[in-house]
């Protein structure tokens, strides 16, 4: 359990200041710290991506006679040019829109990124990236952390959950980041429609404006009310927004445009958090560039790819980095299903205006025995330690410093990827 | 229809899930002394609340295929929130909540180990209905106000806790302190009143306490439902040195557990849970929290309060249940002050709400969702410390999910709440007066009284017909559960 929560609990008492930030004041103190625009979208790939078929190592002959069904064939690849260790390195053929991205500089491809000994549990895996701490994956998450660092009062929406649940990394010891799955729904419940719904939200809204003198505590969850009453206008707002290209279908897509929403009309969100699934590819990933494992690249990388362009629009692409990760990696061989069992490490993926692109770090060499692999040559060894990126995520781009949100030092061996 | 007097009402909030219409009969002539002995002496009632799900006049469970609260965690999820709307034994359904929170376990971590339905099982399985040891939810019910001694001693043995707190790789070589650490940090005397070295001394001692599984045994989805996993003393495992602590485990001051060969060193661990149990701070540390279960979250506790409770535990020998007792009919309790003096919990917010503004053809399933956004999953605290207390219960997206989960119900209940308010509400205000004996909020100030007023007001000239009736009827309900008044018990 990470210190911060144990205190808190220990004193049995919260020992936060709870209260809703007007916007102009937390503008005020974004200014102060110079960050006052800077967004991060987090993207997380559920089921543990495939990375050695997002970024493929195309004139490795083991990377095909390892995966007789379903390699990319070399022909396909997007070319990316080599790694450090002179491996020839290509993008899945979906990622033409990644590609773009690359090819202007601004997409960061770190490869290897995991952490010793890589679980093998979707859960605990998940956990692992969540807390950034891998001997002990409860507790709070590394980006509700930064929240609880961040000066308060802490405005409601300073982090948007585009998911159901909230995600180990966002778990907070002092503020709790809304869930909003659906911006469009999320909206005031009522038994009533129409006129007398409208009269409800009135009324509720009055109610919760009772100063309530004399019981503070009753005062304080009016406060919550009114706060949360406050955030469902500000989420419409974003709804309400036209992007200036056409994003592909999808739900993944949808929420990227609500994300650019957010951004665009300055809802003041730092942190937003976002999943696409269908990761956990045990069969039939398909062959020949296509089937399965091609339809999740597609909707990645047009759905970023639309995300970028939008932002790029509005003028906003150097204050937007988006990081993508997966709980794991997979196996190196193919499977008897023509899919591929939980792996190892996997690659990260950083984009946006102010992200220095490339290729960081190097690419395993699949052919068994080498030490690039572990798990018997099952696995690809893990190179870069994926905290060291947060390290830098919070650093270099988000402001704060990462040691006391990491627990550790992490910033030596990171990606130069700012 | 859901009160009784402010007296009653107060304590059932505290001591139950809230008054439901079933409950005014009950309790109308009882003094509180005799309230709290029918809450606390629940045995003269029938534990019978489980056969009674599915039958009619109750809130619906929703099942999927099977019903198999015994091996299913969402399963498991409904049947406890059903016996909370529903049982005969509210304070032990209370109670159990109580410990669930106080010795936090969660499912997940479980399910990593050992598979999902396993992992249920140990968490919810009943005793009897398949093979294999009941599980924690049921142990806690069981010592709901039982010897907490004896609740340490289950608990230090519990399948559960043994994997929670990795109980499993707890060897003489590697002595695990995890477990060691929170019996002694969260379950019993807390921080300030141990040293590291105790933890060390505390991992020694419960060596060897480990599971084994059945014959059939497998950690997977697909095994036999009826194997299990038991607790069992590794006797080669259990380290076998002397074990000083920094306070005293014997009565005589001894504070040295003394070298016991490996077929007795299970006695160790008996002897450190007693002193524990029986250690002044632990009837302070329980004091306390107890204050805030079932007093006030809003007031720190008075300390006179804190010593008159730890001194009716010890003198009981570490049981509950005269504790419990005490409490509620003591002074600090019946202080008309601390009422409403609470946050409350998801679990007593939706109950409650439940109770109040009705369960027809309402599946409890319904409520597992809201309450995971409210920020209390049953069966998945987010950490061994349990649930953050009072006030971090609320921040804009918990009120939100409260709120909407208010409309949630009240649509739900919408042609039954209008049918029992038809004769009641010739006006506004008494449309109004009557929800508010039906749905019991903190006191209201005027300005939410003149909100509400102003609700009832736009709904034109005044018919109480059907429609109108539908529509305000229902949309006060939303308005009074989703209150900032409604969320203090």
């Amino acid at each position: 359990m990470d210190l911060s929560r144990r205190l808190f609990i220990r004193n049995g008492v919260a020992t936060v200041t709870f209260g809703i930030a007007a916007p102009s004041f937390l503008t005020a103190i974004a200014d102060a710290q110079g960050i006052r625009t800077r967004n991060l979208v987090v993207v997380y790939l559920g089921g543990g991506n495939d990375a050695l078929n997002t970024l493929i190592s195309y004139r490795d002959a083991a990377y095909y006679s390892r995966r007789p069904s379903i390699a990319v064939p070399a022909g396909q690849v997007l070319q990316v040019g080599s790694d450090a260790a002179g491996q020839a390195m290509g993008l899945h053929p979906r990622l033409g829109g990644l590609l773009n991205i690359f090819n202007e500089g601004r997409l960061a491809l770190v490869q290897r990124a995991g952490y010793a000994n890589s679980s093998r549990s979707h859960f605990e895996a998940g956990d692992i990236w969540g807390t950034a701490n891998p001997q002990q994956s409860t507790g709070s998450g590394w980006l509700g952390r930064y929240l609880d660092v961040l000066p308060r009062p802490l405005d409601a929406l300073a982090a948007w959950n585009t998911t159901a649940e909230t995600p180990r990394a966002l778990i907070s010891g002092t503020s709790g980041v809304p869930a909003i799955p659906n911006a469009s729904t999320y909206t005031y419940a009522s038994p009533n429609r129409g006129a007398a719904a409208t009269q409800e939200r009135t009324a509720a809204q009055t109610m919760a404006s009772n100063p309530a003198s004399g019981r503070p505590h009753l005062a304080f969850v009016n406060s919550t009310a009114l706060g949360a009453i406050a955030t469902l206008d500000r989420v419409a707002l974003a709804t309400s927004y036209t992007p200036t290209v056409a994003y592909p279908n999808g739900g993944f897509a949808d929420a990227l445009q609500t994300v650019a929403g957010a951004m665009v009309r300055g809802i003041g969100s730092r942190v937003f958090w976002l999943q696409t699934g269908g990761y956990d590819t045990h069969a039939g990933q398909g062959g020949g560039g296509g089937g399965d494992y091609a339809n999740l690249m597609g909707t990645l990388g047009d759905g970023l790819w639309a995300f970028y362009s939008d932002v790029r629009n509005q003028g906003l692409a150097g204050d937007t980095t988006v990081v993508v990760f997966s709980e794991f990696g997979r196996r190196i061989s193919e499977n008897g299903s023509a899919g591929t069992d939980h792996g190892a490490a996997g690659v990260m993926m950083v984009l946006g205006g102010s992200v220095r692109g490339g290729l960081h770090g190097t690419a395993a060499s699949l052919a068994p025995g080498h030490p690039t692999l572990e798990n018997n040559s099952g696995d690809v060894r893990y190179e870069t330690d994926f905290r060291s990126v947060y390290a830098s995520l919070l650093d270099q781009w988000l402001g704060v410093s990462s040691v006391p949100i990491l627990g550790g030092d992490f910033r030596a061996g990171a990606p130069a990827i700012f | 229809m859901a009160t009784v007097n402010p007296e009653i009402d107060h304590l059932l909030r505290r001591a139950g899930f809230g008054v439901s219409a079933n409950d005014v009969d009950i309790y109308r002539d009882m003094s509180h002394t005799r309230a709290v002995d029918y809450l606390v002496d629940y045995e003269g009632r029938p534990d019978d609340v489980d056969e009674r799900m599915g039958r009619p006049d109750h809130a619906l469970i929703a099942t999927k295929d099977l019903f198999a609260p015994d091996i299913d965690i969402d399963d498991a999820r409904q049947r406890w929130l059903f016996r909370m709307i529903h049982s005969r034994r509210p304070l032990q359904e209370k109670m159990t909540m109580f410990w669930h929170n106080h010795f936090a376990t969660a499912y997940s971590k479980l399910a990593v180990d050992s598979g999902e339905r396993q992992a249920a099982k140990m968490l919810a399985h009943k005793a009897g209905t398949l093979r294999g040891p009941q599980g924690q939810i049921e142990l806690f019910r069981q010592y709901a106000l039982g010897n907490f001694r004896d609740l340490l001693i289950q608990v230090a043995q519990d399948p559960a806790m043994v994997i929670w707190l990795d109980g499993q790789s707890n060897t003489k070589a590697k002595p695990q302190e995890n477990f060691g650490r929170e019996i002694i940090e969260l379950f019993t005397i807390g921080v300030d009143n141990y040293v590291e070295s105790d933890v060390y001394a505390a991992a020694r001692v419960f060596t060897g306490w480990n599971l084994r599984g059945s014959d059939d045994y497998r950690k997977d989805e697909y095994g036999d439902l009826n194997a299990y996993q038991e607790f069992v003393y590794n006797a080669g495992q259990h380290d076998t040195g002397d074990k000083t602590f920094s306070f005293p485990v014997y009565s005589n001051g001894g504070r040295t557990i003394a070298s016991r060969s490996e077929s007795a060193g299970i006695q160790d661990g008996i002897d450190l849970i007693t002193a524990l149990a029986t250690h002044p701070e632990t009837g302070r540390r329980l004091a306390r929290k107890f204050w805030s279960f079932f007093i006030s979250d809003v007031h720190a506790p008075d300390p006179a309060f804190v010593e008159s409770v730890a001194t009716v535990y010890l003198q009981g020998r570490t049981e509950i249940r005269p504790v419990i007792r005490h409490i509620l009919n003591s002074p600090w309790f019946t202080n008309p002050e601390m009422q409403f003096a609470r946050y409350s919990w998801p679990a007593e917010y939706v109950i409650r709400s439940i109770r109040e503004v009705g369960w027809q053809n309402f599946s409890v399933d319904k409520v597992r969702s809201p309450m995971a956004a409210m920020g209390q999953q049953l069966y998945e605290p987010p950490n061994v410390g349990g649930w953050p207390p009072g006030a971090a219960w609320f921040s804009t997206g918990t009120m939100l999910a409260r709120t909407n989960f208010a409309a949630t119900l009240a649509a739900s209940q919408k042609p039954f709440l209008a049918a029992t308010v038809t004769p009641l509400a010739g006006t506004p205000q008494e449309l109004l007066d009557a929800m508010l004996v039906r749905v019991t909020p903190a006191p209201l100030d005027l300005l939410p009284r003149q909100a509400l007023m102003s609700y009832l007001a736009a709904a034109g000239s005044w018919t109480g017909d059907g429609e109108q009736l539908n529509t305000r009827a229902a949309g006060l309900a939303r308005l009074l559960i989703g209150s900032a008044e409604y969320q203090l018990v």
